[in-house]
C-alpha cells in the first residue's frame, strides 16, 4: 500500500531509521517479544495436547463457550472503540477522545470481571489448575492474558485520566496509538486463545 | 492530517465482520462438523480475525515497509521454537 501518504500525519511521526515515531518502534519491538512469549504457552499446550497420550477433556464440557464467546465479543468492542479513540485524537476531538477512551476501559474491565466469575465458577465446579493438563494449560494460558489485560486497564486508566487533563490536545497523538498498539494486540493474542484453549 | 483522515479504513465495518467471523466460530463448534474439517476452519477463522486486527486496528497495512520487517521478524522464530519443542518432546 502507499504507506508514506497514510503514516505521515505530522514531520514528526517519520523520524528515525524505520520511519515511524519512536514510542510505537519501541511498542512494537516489545510486542514482538511478547509474540514469543505466548508463542511458548500456546506451542507448549499444542505439545500437551497433541504430542502426548494424556487425557483431555472436551473444552466445551468443562468451559462455558457462549458466556466466554460473548466475552470475545466484548474485547472486540473494546479494541474498536480504541481505534475511535486514536481516530479522535488524529482529529483533535477532545470530547470524543475521552469518550471512546472511558468505552475502552469498561470495555477492558467487563472482559477481566467476566474472566473472574469464570475462574470462580470452575473453582467451586472442582476444576482447579491441579485437574491434570488441561486444568494446568488452561489457567496458565488464560491467566496470562488476563493478567495482560489487567495491565491494560491499569494503563488505560492513567491514559485516561491524562485525557481529561489535556495532555493529548494539539493533536499530540502519539500515546494514545501505542497504548492502543499494546491493546489491539491482547486482544488478537485472546482471539487465537479463544480458539486454541475453548473452541478446538 | 487530512492524508490520515482520508485514509482511516471503516472501522464499524471491520467490527462487523470480526463479530460474525466470532458467531461463525461458535455455531461450527456446535454443527459438530467432522474434527479434522473443524479444527482447519476454526484455525482459518482466528488467522483471518487476527489478521484483520493486525492490519486495520494496528494500522499494519499503512505502516513503512520496514515496520513491518520487525512486525515479522518474530514469526519464523516461533515457527522454529514450537518445531524444535516437539521434537525434543517424545512420550516412551
Amino acid at each position: 500500500m502507499t504507506a508514506h501518504a497514510a503514516a505521515a500525519p505530522r514531520a514528526a511521526a517519520t523520524e528515525g531509521p524505520i520511519g515511524v515515531h519512536t514510542q510505537k518502534l519501541g511498542m512494537w519491538v516489545f510486542l514482538v517479544s511478547e509474540v514469543m512469549f505466548f508463542t511458548a504457552l500456546i506451542g507448549s499446550y499444542i505439545i500437551l495436547r497433541w504430542g502426548t497420550n494424556a487425557e483431555w477433556p472436551e473444552p466445551r464440557t468443562v468451559l462455558a463457550i457462549p458466556i466466554t464467546a460473548l466475552n470475545t465479543f466484548i474485547l472486540i468492542c473494546s479494541s474498536v472503540s480504541m481505534v475511535k479513540a486514536y481516530a479522535a485524537a488524529t482529529k483533535d476531538d477532545q470530547a470524543g477522545l475521552k469518550r471512546w477512551l472511558l468505552l475502552t476501559v469498561l470495555g477492558g474491565a467487563t472482559f477481566v470481571s467476566v474472566q473472574a466469575f469464570e475462574y470462580h465458577h470452575l473453582i467451586e465446579k472442582g476444576f482447579l489448575p491441579s485437574s491434570g493438563l488441561f486444568g494446568a494449560a488452561f489457567y496458565t494460558m488464560t491467566g496470562f492474558h488476563g493478567f495482560h489485560v489487567t495491565c491494560g486497564v491499569l494503563s488505560m486508566i492513567w491514559v485516561t485520566i491524562r485525557a481529561f487533563r489535556g495532555k493529548y490536545e494539539g493533536g499530540k497523538f502519539e500515546g494514545i496509538e501505542t497504548i492502543g498498539l499494546y491493546w489491539h494486540f491482547v486482544d488478537l493474542v485472546w482471539i487465537i486463545l479463544f480458539t486454541i484453549v475453548y473452541l478446538i | 492530517m487530512d492524508a490520515a483522515e482520508h485514509k482511516a479504513p471503516n472501522y464499524i465495518a471491520i467490527w462487523g465482520m470480526l463479530a460474525v467471523l466470532t458467531v461463525v466460530e461458535v455455531a461450527i463448534v456446535y454443527f459438530r462438523l467432522p474434527r479434522r474439517l473443524m479444527i482447519l476452519s476454526l484455525v482459518f477463522l482466528a488467522l483471518w480475525k487476527a489478521l484483520l486486527v493486525a492490519l486495520y486496528f494496528m494500522h499494519l497495512k499503512f505502516e513503512p515497509k520496514r515496520l513491518l520487517y520487525v512486525v515479522l521478524a518474530p514469526l519464523p522464530l516461533a515457527v522454529i521454537l514450537v518445531i524444535v519443542v516437539m521434537h525434543g518432546f517424545r512420550m516412551p
